[in-house]
């Protein structure tokens, strides 16, 4: 995958399918460590012990429709290649907390890309699971709960398209203005 | 920058549309996003579909995503359900084809036969 939003979008697409009421994802960046950490912590079903160490072996999966689970084996790779590592952590009936870490300015890391389109994606899901996006780098951020959204919404549900464009149009927003203000703090 | 006036507006019209159709039932829009629909592209589908909506001023179609559903050597696949209809699967949907699923299907009521699903194939 191309991107980190892509293997974000595909970690959390384990959560839903472990039934998460909230999912929260966490990319907290600084320029000073040289250092990129993505945190997805669900409250979904969770997996044994050992099942969470087995994860990281492509041919384990608990998906019935078929009998490969690249998703998690896939990020670690990334992470290994740019300098860091992916770790589990899993408590069963409680949720899992997946960790990644990399160094910001690896020549391998892979840029963040479309997280606007990913979190969008993860959004319209049928099960209305919350998500709680937050974005730091170095002293700036922003977030964005879609629980405040539904607050909102009323009973207009978060997977109509007119809403869906409007969380992305905020992301976007977003991501350009800490990414110029921070471009601006570098070359200041 | 996007506020939350911003997001009453779209509130407010999406429920008036709500009331025009004086039924409960919208017209579903589903893709699937297990990872091999993922690296087959369905992010960037999706993302044209909600696109391509916006862009004819239609706010109230339902878009939602699922998991792996086995089919994956026909990913990305996009799933249509207009009210009152059986529903109809796509396969191979890259954001092109999937502006066209909007337009003929979605907004039109065409069914796109040659795009199909066909596991016999």
């Amino acid at each position: 995958m191309k991107e980190l939003s892509l293997h974000i979008l595909d970690v959390a697409e384990n959560s839903l399918r472990a039934n998460a009421s909230l999912v929260q994802i966490l990319i907290v960046e600084s320029t000073k460590d040289d250092s990129l950490k993505i945190v997805i912590i669900d409250d979904g079903c969770g997996m044994t012990k050992e099942y969470a160490k087995e994860i990281l072996n492509p041919f384990v999966t608990e998906r019935k429709t078929r009998k490969v689970g690249m998703g998690i084996p896939l990020f670690a790779d990334t992470a290994k290649a740019a300098g860091g590592e992916l770790k589990i952590e899993s408590y069963l009936g409680k949720g899992t907390t997946v960790e990644v870490f990399m160094r910001r300015n690896h020549i391998d890391r892979p840029p963040l890309g479309d997280i606007a389109s990913t979190l969008t994606g993860i959004i319209c899901n049928e099960d209305e699971t919350d998500v709680y996006f937050m974005h730091k780098i170095d002293e700036l951020e922003y977030y964005l709960d879609t629980r405040e959204i539904r607050e909102t919404m009323g009973d207009i549900p978060l997977c109509t398209n007119s809403v869906l464009n409007w969380i992305k149009e905020f992301i976007k927003e977003n991501e350009t203005k800490i990414g110029e203000e921070i471009e601006n703090e570098i070359s200041s | 920058m996007k506020s939350l006036a911003d997001l009453q507006k779209i509130r407010d019209k999406a429920k008036k549309e709500l009331e025009m159709r004086q039924s409960a039932d919208r017209t579903q829009v589903r893709v699937y996003m297990g990872t091999c629909g993922i690296a087959a592209g369905a992010r960037e589908s999706i993302s044209a579909i909600m696109d391509e909506l916006s862009r004819h001023d239609v706010s109230d179609v339902e878009v939602t995503q699922k998991g792996c559903i086995g089919l994956c050597e026909f990913e990305p696949i996009v799933e249509v359900q207009r009210p009152g209809e059986n529903s109809v699967m796509y396969g191979h949907i890259g954001p092109e084809k999937a502006r066209r699923i909007v337009l003929k299907h979605v907004l039109g009521g065409i069914v796109l036969d040659e795009w199909i699903v066909n596991e016999n194939k």
